[in-house]
């Protein structure tokens, strides 16, 4: 028995660099290093647990829908183990919505081949954590998301779900999509070896035409969305900052009463 | 006047407050439909008449507890194609983005998630967003299909305004996918008596700062002498002193209250992505260089263990 892994991992501007956009109100990638967004790296390590704790041959390939410089992203998630990577990089992509990054991404998850859909909960760029829905949407699999817990055992995969209101065990059979918290275990540090390792193993480019997609159903022109404008928030004015000398309790509740909150 | 779909999340019956926000919000840009799912569906109406329902949509069946997600959308779809509403408005939580994307999806619609306003525009519904952390503001909307769009809570404050919440039936046939994801056990929330975390007026916070299970004791008591709910950083949840479902940030709550207070939390980027947009904050922090202060309407450095019990009991005695 073969269990296949596609982990979906974004590439994205740093959060503690000074995110941006650019004139045409996309996010400008040039200004502000990028990195394996977090998130994706607690799927990655949920992939490899699932490998390691496996009897199949489990193979996982890691697969990036974004710019040149994205092969960065695949390049870390490969140093932590993953055993392929798959980068769909086209220039027609710039711009891309939700519902674009979902077609791509399904496209090329049924290119490659898949059992197992396993992403992170939510990118640190867009943050909507709608991608993984959208997946299971598109490819008619069930969804079995935001598993702070994942387990996979005769081709059933079962995992907790820690809601508003309530905490679910869910369950459903392969194949699936499945989402994963920054709650499900650390992810790896890459080892040296993980990282002189990862220089050799294969990472296949597509561009739109490998997945059959036309350049206008994808980028701002295919997009369903519009940002019409981006404006920076004013910095907030400076507070009172004061030190205490014993009272600092008192004034901050006399601040508070000023404010009307007391 | 258009007719503005808007999915009510209830526990029981009991309608929760983003969804009273949502019905004002949708008054801005149509007529409000409610589409109430599962058990205590109808129990509903009465109060979302009260918030400007013309009319409620109902369907009750064990479906939509017994798996996720998918059957709620398809009830969502069957409801669009009854009322070809002008928009979708679902609220914020993890489940409802993933319901609206979902649905948008089928509808061959764009989806927008975590608008903290919306607007009547010429081409359709404008959503604000507040995103990197809170750093910008932008203004988007739905360029195909009909747009649907998630709202934050604390986004709008509710108004009441009388409609006839005409309750109808909604005759859902469930989809082949609707059965895929079982819900084999649910354990619901403990309640803690306190307001919920993402729609409280006030939320009171602890970090690293707190350094121990037993002293968030300190944190809960002015929480309770301000009426507020009790939030914790990464670094609190993760050395299990408190529950993740309290953690507030970008992997936890994004809240939004009229005050927040943080006692102990640095303000690391990921923290501050989930309550940046509070209208007034104020911490506590013994460093006097931690970003946090950068945030502060006002700020005390100094020790939490001095400053937040005499702020409690200075509270207490102003309260009478
Ligand atoms: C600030 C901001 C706001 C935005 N708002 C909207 C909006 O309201 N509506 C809209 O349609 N688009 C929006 N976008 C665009 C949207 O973020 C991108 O289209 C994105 O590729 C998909 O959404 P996400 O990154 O938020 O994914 P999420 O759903 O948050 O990501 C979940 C997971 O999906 C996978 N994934 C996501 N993108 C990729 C990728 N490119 N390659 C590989 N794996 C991936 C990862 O595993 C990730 O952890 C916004 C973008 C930004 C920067
Ligand atoms: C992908 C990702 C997602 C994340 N998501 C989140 C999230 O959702 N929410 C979140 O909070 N973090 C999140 N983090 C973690 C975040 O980066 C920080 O590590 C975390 O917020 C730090 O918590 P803290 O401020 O309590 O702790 P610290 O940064 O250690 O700060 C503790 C503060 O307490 C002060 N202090 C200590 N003792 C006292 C005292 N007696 N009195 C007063 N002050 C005192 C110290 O001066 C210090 O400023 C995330 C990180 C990553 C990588």
């Amino acid at each position: 028995m073969s269990l296949r892994i596609v982990v979906p991992v974004k590439y994205v501007p740093d959060a503690t660099g000074d995110r941006h956009f650019a004139d045409d109100l996309t996010v400008d990638r040039d200004d502000v290093d990028g990195l394996l967004s977090e998130l994706d790296e607690y799927a990655v390590e949920q992939a490899l647990q699932i490998s390691e704790n496996s009897d199949d041959d489990v193979e996982i390939t890691v697969l990036t829908v974004g710019p040149e410089d994205a092969k960065d992203a695949l390049r870390k998630a490969l140093s932590m183990g993953a055993d392929q990577a798959i980068h769909v990089e086209d220039d027609d992509l710039h711009g891309t919505d939700a519902i674009g990054t979902s077609l791509v991404l399904a496209r090329a998850i049924e290119k490659a081949g898949y059992d197992l859909v396993l992403s992170g909960m939510a990118s640190t760029d867009g943050v909507m954590g709608v991608v993984p829905a959208l997946l299971a949407e598109r490819l008619g699999v069930p969804q079995v998301t935001l598993l702070s817990e994942v387990a996979l055992e005769d081709g059933t995969v079962r995992g907790r779900r820690d809601g508003d209101a309530a905490t679910e065990q869910l369950e459903a059979s392969l194949p699936a999509v499945v989402s994963v918290t920054d709650q499900s275990g650390e992810a790896r540090y890459p080892s040296f070896k993980g990282i002189m390792a990862a220089k050799k193993k294969p990472v296949t480019s597509w561009d739109l035409s490998d997945l059959d997609l036309e350049a206008e159903e994808v980028g701002l022109e295919g997009a369903y969305t519009v940002v019409e404008s981006a404006t920076e928030r004013p910095a907030r004015t400076a507070g009172t900052i004061v030190k205490d000398e014993g009272e600092g309790g008192r004034q901050l509740a006399a601040f508070l009463a000023s404010q009307k909150f007391v | 006047m258009a007719e503005v779909l808007v999915y009510v999340d209830h526990a029981g019956g009991a309608v929760r407050k983003p969804t009273l926000e949502l019905l004002t919000l949708a008054r801005r840009i149509g007529e409000p439909v409610a589409v109430a799912l599962g058990d205590g569906a109808a129990d509903t109406a009465a109060t979302l008449a009260e918030h400007g329902a013309v009319k409620v949509l109902t369907h009750e069946a064990a479906e939509y507890a017994d798996y996720l997600v998918v059957p709620k959308v398809d009830a969502l779809q069957t409801a669009v194609a009854a009322v070809s509403p002008a928009a979708v408005l679902v609220s914020s939580s993890a489940e409802g983005k993933e319901i609206a994307a979902r649905l948008a999806l089928r509808l061959g619609s764009g989806v927008i998630t975590d608008a903290i306003d919306l607007e009547a525009g010429e081409a359709g519904p404008v959503a604000v967003q507040s995103v990197f952390a809170a750093a910008f503001t932008t203004r988007s909307r739905v360029s195909k299909g009909i747009p649907v769009i998630t709202v934050k809570p604390n986004s709008a404050a509710v108004e009441p305004a009388p409609a006839a919440g005409a309750v109808e039936a909604l005759d859902v046939t469930f989809s082949e996918q609707a059965k895929g994801t079982k819900v084999v056990s649910r354990t619901p929330r403990e309640s803690t008596g306190r307001p919920e975390l993402t729609e409280a007026a006030i939320v009171v916070s602890g970090g690293r700062g707190v350094n121990g299970a037993e002293n968030f004791a300190v944190i809960e008591a002015l929480a309770d002498s301000l009426g507020a709910a009790v939030g914790a950083s990464r670094a609190a949840v993760d050395a299990g002193w408190y529950p993740h479902t309290s953690q507030v940030g970008q992997t936890g709550k994004s809240v939004s209250p009229q005050l927040y207070v943080a006692a102990g939390i640095s303000g690391a980027i990921q923290h501050r992505a989930g309550m940046q947009t509070s209208k007034t904050i104020v911490a506590v922090n013994k460093d006097a260089e931690a970003p946090i202060f950068d945030l502060v309407d006002y700020g005390v450095v100094g020790d939490l263990f001095d400053v937040v019990p005499q702020l409690t009991e200075e509270v207490k005695a102003r309260k009478g």
